[in-house]
């Protein structure tokens, strides 16, 4: 799969109560999580949207409450791909599960700078910055978080484990 | 030397995939013991859980469902959704459904209910799922589409951690609490400074810390990024399991030799009342050096501090006193038996007559949820567990987090305060 879309950049320790607040978890719709992604971080996130699709953070991405709403107002909103020095372990393990695509780069998240186009090669294992001229490879995932992403998501995975 | 020495993380799940042993990194299936459900999660999760196409769970006994966040309902919006997860628990049968009146805090109401024990292997759709470590157990924090399909095969992949162990030597210091320990050690490794490991609280000052500051500790292992937090079976753990535990437990230790990413001895003796300044639990400091701070708010609760050692800790230092003029303080017991008890021992009386709120069990203002939530600029002094921006109401607001006796110091003065030498 190849991603080719321009970088909204954030810092360190992007929590998922600024993902999407806890005022809005008496929701489960996408489009209604998807209004208010970003929204205690960054006001101006879905004027970005209309130029580029892909976040790159810092470290710990994602870090705070299990909320799997936080992944699902990222990829509701559009947003391809999220690339981050490090991501927090139980956002890690919902946006897997959803289908929500992640790379794992120190290198890439410091170098990438906000509005730099990339060209994301996941399968291919890089990600070519081309407004700097750069490409940082991507370390693969185990072959079993490989093979949930291949499935669709975790719940598509055990269906098929089930033979539902 | 034992052949292939292993940490108790290491070790319990080994114990709940059928094998001797697992190696740090692995990635395992493993069988769960419990699985835990509250009302932000739940929803989500029934909805993947009816996509898998089962018409049943794993086992009905092994689910607890407990709607604790946005309850007794503060909206509509949040009414429909206990009503969804009420219907689901009655539709599978769920024996462990804690509805409004039985309810408490769910990481409070599991241990007390003794529906967690050592040795088990738990995984809840809330990110303080942790808290059970406390009770040597492995314990972690999933999300929704986890949550579903551990109820509907009872089984979960996990990647085996690597641990890092922490030794708190020597005597804790006049007031100090599990709270103290576990926001020093957090502003010392930072927030993402045990990201995927599971945490060991270990040495003499933990032997000798009340299981309900234990549970303060492991329940905080999250706001370091950590997997775990694990204490080992002692005698306190055990005295707390005896005539609660729904179940035989199982008691599991690390092995001599056990593989370490790190090990840090902590000397509590230096360590004193802490305070975590915004927007990190990490930004810990003593609590003395932020005496010109004041506030607007006081919440007294959580699944980290809603505790009956907490309630103790604030009655002492309030009894008899009042609350400063112009401050909300909030109090909110964890559970149905934690507010019974402090009514019966008068620490109800004692905070309502120092012009304290006292709530029924809930989250509430912890996630912003309600019960206290802070407008424009408004800033807060909280037992709770996180203080990001907007944590607790307007994005301009702020959460100062701190353990229960400055927490009730502070309610007295209106300004960050740590209790009086005499107090005690």
């Amino acid at each position: 799969m190849i991603i080719k879309d321009k970088a909204i950049k954030y810092g360190n320790n992007v929590d998922t109560d600024v993902i999407i607040p806890a005022r809005h978890l008496t929701s489960t719709e996408e489009s209604e999580l998807a209004m208010h992604c970003f929204e205690d971080l960054d006001k101006d996130f879905k004027k970005k949207l209309a130029w580029g699709k892909i976040v790159v953070a810092g470290a710990n991405f994602g870090c705070g409450s299990s909320r799997e709403h936080a992944p699902i107002a990222i990829k509701a909103s559009g947003v391809r791909l999220v690339i981050a020095s490090s991501f927090a372990r139980i956002f890690f393990r919902n946006a897997i599960n959803i289908g929500l695509p992640l790379v794992q780069s120190e290198e890439a998240a410091q170098n990438i700078m906000q509005g730099d186009e990339l060209e994301a090669d996941l399968g291919g294992g890089t990600i070519k910055n081309l407004t700097r001229g750069k490409v940082y490879r991507i370390n693969p995932l185990p072959d079993f978080i490989q093979g949930v992403i291949k499935s669709g998501g975790y719940i598509e995975f055990i269906k098929k484990e089930l033979g539902k | 030397m034992q052949k292939n020495p292993q940490t108790i993380a290491q070790k319990i799940l080994a114990a709940h995939c059928g094998r001797d042993h697992v190696g740090q990194g692995e990635i395992i299936n493993a069988e769960v013991d419990i699985v835990l459900g509250n009302d932000i999660t739940m929803p989500l999760a029934i909805k993947e859980f009816k996509k898998i196409g089962v018409d049943r769970v794993f086992d009905k006994d092994k689910i607890v469902i407990i709607p604790d966040h946005f309850t007794p309902n503060k909206d509509i919006q949040s009414a429909q959704q206990c009503k969804a997860v009420r219907e689901f628990a009655s539709e599978f049968k769920i024996k462990n459904y804690f509805e409004v009146g039985r309810m408490g805090i769910e990481h409070a109401l599991l241990p007390e209910q003794g529906l967690v024990v050592a040795g088990d292997l738990i995984i809840g759709a809330d990110s303080h799922t942790c808290t059970y470590g406390a009770l040597g157990a492995a314990s972690t924090g999933v999300g929704s589409t986890d949550l579903a399909v551990a109820m509907a095969t009872g089984k979960l992949w996990f990647r085996v951690p690597s641990s890092i162990k922490f030794e708190f030597k020597n005597n804790l210091k006049p007031w100090i609490t599990g709270k103290d320990l576990i926001l020093y050690t957090i502003g010392m490794i930072g927030v993402d400074g045990a990201l995927y490991k599971s945490m060991e609280f270990t040495g003499a000052a933990i032997d000798r810390l009340s299981m309900d500051s234990r549970f303060t500790m492991s329940n905080m292992a999250i706001e370091a990024g950590g997997k775990f937090g694990i204490i080992e079976v002692d005698e306190i753990t055990e005295t707390y399991l005896k005539g609660r535990a729904q179940r035989p437990y199982k008691v599991y230790s690390s092995d001599p030799g056990a593989e370490y990413d790190q090990v840090f001895e902590i000397d509590c003796s230096q360590i004193d009342l802490q305070v975590s300044v915004p927007h990190l639990p990490s930004n810990a400091k003593p609590a003395a050096q932020l005496s010109d701070i004041t506030i607007d708010q006081v919440v007294i609760g959580s699944c980290t501090n809603g505790r009956m050692e907490d309630l103790e800790v604030a009655a002492k230092i309030i009894e008899g006193k009042k609350v400063k003029e112009g401050l909300r303080v909030i109090i909110i017991p964890a559970t149905q038996n934690i507010y019974l008890e402090a009514m019966k021992r008068g620490y109800l009386k004692i905070f309502v007559e120092a012009g304290c709120v006292v709530s029924t069990p809930t989250c509430g203002p912890c996630l912003g949820g309600h019960m206290g939530i802070l407008a424009q600029g408004e800033r807060a002094l909280s037992t709770t567990n996180r203080n990001f921006v907007g944590r607790m109401g307007h994005p301009s607001s702020e959460v100062y987090l701190c353990g229960p006796a400055v927490a009730a110091a502070s309610a007295l003065t209106g300004k960050i305060s740590i209790p009086g030498e005499g107090a005690r």
